[in-house]
């Protein structure tokens, strides 16, 4: 699904933050990335989701070389992928509810086909009577579920999510956790940047672990 | 594209739990906020500047149509003029003249002005109570020309100077052609002034565009995130600047419309003053023809037209830097 043959990034003229970075993300599969802070964990995500390009090397994503993607084929293939960032990235003039819906509106599906769908997920993530609430009165925590549920909703292909336990309670971390779970037994292929060990020693998965730059995977 | 497509079951299970669905739909916002679109500055720049693009084509509109008025006017008539020469009898050239011209094809009527027609003529100048006997005052014979015929003017000037060697011709080609120049920079003048009018409300409406987009940069961030292309972005942005094109369109152009259409009724209040008759002579009665207004009509749709054009190439370009 995911192939990385030497990729190497750079900011500008500065060092290189990740080095020869050869690994493959099979589908269906589930894997932790950790690693120190700085270490460049976001900024693979990043690449992952194509809002980085390589300095060098390769990057196939769905059987499609990333550096001869147009900006329309890149939209396509973002569509099969779904991201958590740690800074949320919600829109504060809709609501919960229509944050979460988003990626289907923008797929064009009618609102009909997929209100219960949306309604059970924020249920699901225990943000059921703040479906009419705008993210400004979300505390971090019910943010940080709701942009967990926009990245979920559409069960996109990958799912990438960075530190998405960071700003919520050990119990509902588990509860998150579960929902990846299930998620990755549909079929999503799912990567979870966490500095969190003991949210790592909950599941047994592979464990994609950067450091100075370079990648070690233990199976 | 999503598995949603392939694959029904629920992504979580709440059995008893499940919530009552509601009938209403629940997508009420729009994806780009109204109120972070710098609208009314935009209506108001967009109105002005149809407003000023249609005074302008209003009055080369009218301009053009009395100076083609004159033309017309003007290129219809021919004068002859019959000077006194020594040892020759003035009125009898002055009617030896009158038949030659009657005698030349295309020409439809001829009026000899009469020694006191010629003084009153000259009244404006000399004042009145002058006995003209002792001056050499020239004959005036007016002739009215076929219209549409071209008129052999040689011919014509051989005749006259055989009957009179004092008479010369006039066709008044020289005010004709200060006319045409005169209506001609007019009509440049105006074509400039809306091109000026044009470029500054591409570069008005490329300001407001760019400052939406960056004061609205996170959601498109979002949007590309959810997978929203350039295209379905832009569109959703775009929407709004053709409707603020055609609001200040419709003002700027209505507000013009409206002018031109009173301006009949103001012009009669300043009737019989030396303003008036200025204004009167120089463009006539001021009320536009139907096709003048269909032409500022046409007009505000092109203004607003621009506005959509410009706002969605700014819209692209500010996309190519967000990405």
């Amino acid at each position: 699904m995911v192939r990385f043959e030497n990729v190497g990034l750079r900011y500008g003229l500065g060092p290189e933050i990740l080095r020869d970075l050869s690994f493959g993300i099979p589908a269906h599969s589930f894997q932790f990335l950790t690693g120190p802070s700085g270490a460049g964990k976001t900024s693979l995500l990043r690449l992952l989701f194509l809002s980085l390009r390589p300095t060098r090397g390769l990057v196939n994503l769905f059987g499609h070389d990333v550096s001869l993607l147009g900006k329309d084929e890149i939209a396509d293939l973002r569509k099969r992928i779904g991201i958590v960032l740690q800074d949320f990235r919600l829109l504060d003039h809709m609501t919960t509810y229509e944050n979460v819906a988003l990626p289907f509106r923008v797929m064009g599906r009618d609102e009909s086909s997929y209100r219960r769908e949306v309604i059970d997920l924020l249920k699901w993530v225990g943000l059921g009577e703040r479906m009419d609430a705008l993210p400004p009165v979300l505390s971090g925590g019910e943010k940080q579920r709701a942009a967990i549920a926009r990245a979920v909703i559409s069960r996109p292909h990958l799912l990438l999510a960075d530190e998405p336990t960071g700003n919520v309670d050990p119990t509902l971390g588990r509860r998150l956790l579960r929902l990846f779970i299930e998620l990755n037994k549909t079929g999503t292929a799912v990567i979870i940047a966490t500095h969190d060990i003991t949210l790592m020693d909950q599941y047994e998965a592979r464990r994609l672990v950067l450091h100075q730059g370079r990648l070690h995977i233990y199976e | 594209m999503s598995r949603t497509d392939d694959e029904h079951g629920p992504l979580v299970d709440l059995g008893r739990e499940r919530p009552q669905v509601p009938a209403r739909a629940r997508n009420l916002s729009p994806i780009v906020p109204r109120a972070s679109i710098a609208g009314r500055a935009l209506v108001a720049v967009v109105a002005i500047m149809t407003f000023l693009a249609s005074i302008t084509t209003g009055t080369v509109l009218l301009v053009s149509a009395s100076a083609a008025e004159w033309q017309s006017e003007v290129a219809s008539e021919i004068t002859v003029q019959v000077r006194p020469a020594a040892g020759r009898d003035l009125d009898r050239d002055a009617a030896a003249v009158a038949d030659a011209m009657r005698a030349q094809a295309g020409i439809l009527e001829i009026r000899p002005f009469t020694k006191a027609e010629s003084a009153k003529l000259l009244e404006p100048w000399l004042g009145s109570g002058l006995s003209f006997d002792d001056l050499p005052v020239p004959r005036v014979i007016v002739a009215r020309v076929q219209p549409g015929t071209a008129l052999d003017l040689a011919a014509l000037r051989n005749r006259v100077t055989q009957a009179a060697p004092s008479a010369s011709v006039d066709d008044h080609r020289a005010w004709i052609e200060r006319m045409r120049s005169m209506s001609g920079a007019t009509v440049f003048a105006g074509i400039g002034i809306l091109a000026l009018v044009i470029v500054a409300t591409i570069i008005s409406v490329s300001f407001a565009t760019r400052g939406a987009m960056a004061a609205n940069r996170p959601i498109v961030e979002v949007l590309h995130f959810v997978g929203a292309g350039d295209r379905y972005i832009a569109n959703r942005f775009q929407r709004h600047f053709l409707r603020l094109g055609l609001e200040g369109g419709v003002i700027g152009g209505g507000i013009a419309m409206l002018a031109f259409g009173f301006s009949e009724s103001i012009a009669g209040w300043f009737a019989g003053t030396p303003v008036g008759d200025q204004f009167a002579a120089l463009l006539g009665t001021f009320s536009l023809r139907p096709s003048g207004y269909l032409a500022l009509a046409a007009q505000a749709v092109l203004i607003a037209a621009i506005t959509a054009w410009a706002s969605r190439r700014t819209l692209f370009a500010t996309l190519d830097d967000i990405d």
